[in-house]
């Protein structure tokens, strides 16, 4: 069966979209965080400022997960890489 | 198409990057992308920042005017946040993490300012990876010894090594992956506002800009620096 183009180009759109479904973790993560860090700060409201950077360094790291999917996405959209 | 070997868009939205010039060398065709001109803007900025700093600090008055207060402002800050995660190795690295930092804080905020941010381009952050790298493992052969490294390698056992080996080249990679993407989302995101919606965007993209370009341009800056810090620290040890 032959495929032609704009089929595979659909089929990417298709993938793209499920890639960027990889959002959802890295969003738990990241509420999860900031839930803890308020609780910090609710039972030691003097440590607010370093558990503020700690918090921020810690989403940071928990988002490269879901930036994964955002770049696997991009790839397949604008790289176009299954395309012959 | 004649920018063959650079990515191609839609016309509308537009946060690719493009050739500017090509030259051939060695049988070979290079190209001068926007990638290139924005970073030699960059440069160019906070080189002429440094010779204004320069100049100030050298006639330095008892009684600091204010482009002397930020300079020594923007020092110690810089300073601070390397001694806090550096302890007592802070003086040695303190000029590189500065250098970085800014020039990684200028380049995300670049888009501010109408640039496309070098850092939006993974030619630019996989290098200041492998910089990490390069100084995680020269301090670790020469803190810890190769004995050390060895032991590092084999650590709860000795069939671990190929996964410790994995661990370690997984770490300039994560890190400039993480910088680059997060600076391309925030691209990607103002030109689908600039391309998508032009006819309304008047004004209140200033706010996605403060998100994208600053908020996050920044967070991504310090992360990238705490993380290159904390590993060179990890690599020093307690010796």
């Amino acid at each position: 069966m032959e495929f032609n183009t704009n089929f595979i180009l659909g089929c990417s759109a298709i993938g793209a979209g499920l890639a960027v479904i990889a959002g959802i973790g890295p969003g738990v993560g990241q509420g999860i965080a900031a839930g803890h860090a308020a609780a910090a700060v609710g039972r030691n409201p003097g440590a607010s400022s370093e558990i503020r950077s700690m918090m921020l360094l810690g989403q940071a790291v928990a988002e490269t997960t879901g930036l994964y999917g955002l770049l696997i996405a991009m790839l397949l959209l604008f790289v176009k890489p299954l395309v012959p | 198409m004649g920018q063959g070997i650079l990515l191609s868009g839609n016309a509308d939205i537009d946060f690719m990057i493009h050739g500017v010039f090509s030259y051939e060398l060695f049988g070979q065709t290079f190209w001068i992308t926007t990638t290139h001109v924005c970073i030699l803007i960059v440069m160019l900025v906070i080189i002429g920042f440094c010779i204004a700093a320069n100049r100030v600090i050298k006639h330095a008055s008892e009684v600091p005017g204010n482009f002397q207060n930020i300079v020594e402002l923007i020092v110690e800050k810089l300073d601070g946040m390397v001694e806090s995660a550096m302890g007592k190795n802070a003086s040695k690295f303190a000029n590189y993490i500065g250098t970085i930092f800014i020039f990684i804080l200028i380049s995300n905020i670049s888009g501010l300012f109408g640039l496309r941010p070098p850092t939006a381009d993974y030619g630019v952050t996989f290098p200041l990876g492998v910089m990490t790298f390069a100084i995680i493992h020269f301090n670790k052969f020469k803190h810890q010894k190769v004995s050390g490294v060895i032991k590092g390698l084999c650590d709860p056992w000795v069939f671990w090594a190929p996964i410790n080996i994995i661990g370690d080249l997984a770490v300039p990679i994560s890190l400039s992956l993480r910088l680059f993407a997060n600076v391309l989302s925030g691209t990607v995101m103002m030109a689908l506002v600039y391309g998508l919606l032009k006819w309304i965007a008047i004004i209140w993209p200033a706010a996605l800009h403060v998100y994208f370009d600053l908020f996050s341009g920044a967070i991504q800056t310090y992360v990238f620096c705490m993380l290159t810090m904390t590993y060179v620290s990890d690599a020093i040890g307690d010796d």
